[in-house]
């Protein structure tokens, strides 16, 4: 700092390029809004009122995925579903991140075993960053989810990244 | 109307439709119909003033190996407040009804549902593809004998 120091006007500050990015990036997950069965209720739950996603900067669902920074897969994926909730996430632009809600996106939840139709796993067609466990999830813990990944997104690397990756997308 | 005296007109209008009268069953009574005459039974069900069962509440299909698949049809009459129970048993190796969506509309989600659960093939139904199941699937789910698939596409269906 010694090069740029006394340099600037009093009230001035001085920061790397990264940390306002990420800054930024952190302060304005945009999620989209997209629900596939009961974890979607409480995805809603947790924008409205009493649990108030807007405190994080997150509440500003979009009804794009070109807008959205974000993906909540709340809810059970069919094979049916899959191939939307993959074109879904390949239309999102960089960076993007994905948070898995709730038992079925995780793992098949019930249907795990016998429901022959249920993709066992939303990680097996798009990488994810955060499971939350629950059938569903209260608020609190999709909360926890995204304070979790801001805590990620504020530590990843944008400009100086290098071939390092950052948090999310390619890892 | 009960289902007896219900049974006897149709009896008479259109001989041979009504095959039997089951009462013995736990739930409600049901009548089995011959899938031939299938529409034009129902057809007059819904417009004959005395019946007008104008609602098809539920059309859903029973496997029942290894030689029957049946197709039930529970019809209600808002003007009367009264319902009725049909059922057609078809042939499980080929299973074919004439299609009622001309009667009710609200046949043709149904009957695409049970097309691809039980692989009913509905004739007459003017866009008889699978409903819930991505158009490629293998086979029809809710048949005793279904032998759940490894993978579908390359992923996995294996927890």
């Amino acid at each position: 700092m010694s090069v740029i120091e006394n340099r600037f006007e009093p009230g001035v500050l001085v920061t790397s390029l990264d940390t306002v990015i990420n800054w930024a990036r952190r302060s304005s997950l945009w999620p989209m809004t997209f629900g596939l069965a009961c974890c979607a209720i409480e995805m809603m739950c947790t924008g409205f009122a009493r649990y108030d996603l807007d405190r994080f900067g997150s509440g500003a669902f979009r009804a794009t995925p070109r807008q959205s920074d974000l993906m909540v897969v709340a809810g059970t994926v069919t094979h049916l579903m899959a191939s939307r909730v993959k074109l879904l996430y390949e239309q999102m632009a960089e960076p993007k991140y994905v948070i898995s809600m709730g038992s079925c996106a995780n793992a098949g939840g019930p249907y795990w075993e016998h429901g022959y139709s249920v993709l066992k796993g939303v990680d097996k067609i798009i990488p994810v960053d955060v499971y939350v466990t629950g059938c569903p999830p209260r608020p609190e813990a999709l909360l926890d989810a995204l304070l979790y990944l801001q805590n990620r997104v504020i530590k990843g690397r944008t400009i100086a990244r290098g071939k390092a990756p950052i948090f999310g997308g390619g890892v | 109307m009960d289902i007896d005296s219900i049974a006897d007109r149709l009896s008479s209008l259109f001989p041979g439709s009504v095959r039997g009268i089951e009462k013995e069953h736990a739930g409600d009574p049901f009548l089995v119909m011959d899938p031939a005459r299938l529409v034009e039974v129902c057809m007059h069900l819904r417009d004959d003033q005395e019946m007008r069962f104008e609602w098809l509440m539920c059309l859903s299909g029973v496997d029942y190996p290894p030689e029957t698949i049946a197709v039930v049809y529970h019809i209600h009459s808002q003007t009367h407040g009264q319902k009725l129970v049909l059922k057609v048993l078809l042939a499980r190796s080929e299973p074919r009804v004439p299609s009622v969506e001309s009667v009710w509309k609200m046949a043709n989600f149904h009957e695409r549902e049970c097309y691809d659960m039980f692989g009913v093939d509905f004739e007459g139904h003017p866009d008889l593809r699978r409903i819930l199941l991505p158009e490629d699937w293998e086979g029809h789910p809710l048949r005793k004998d279904y032998v759940y698939p490894e993978s579908y596409r390359g992923v996995t269906n294996k927890a």
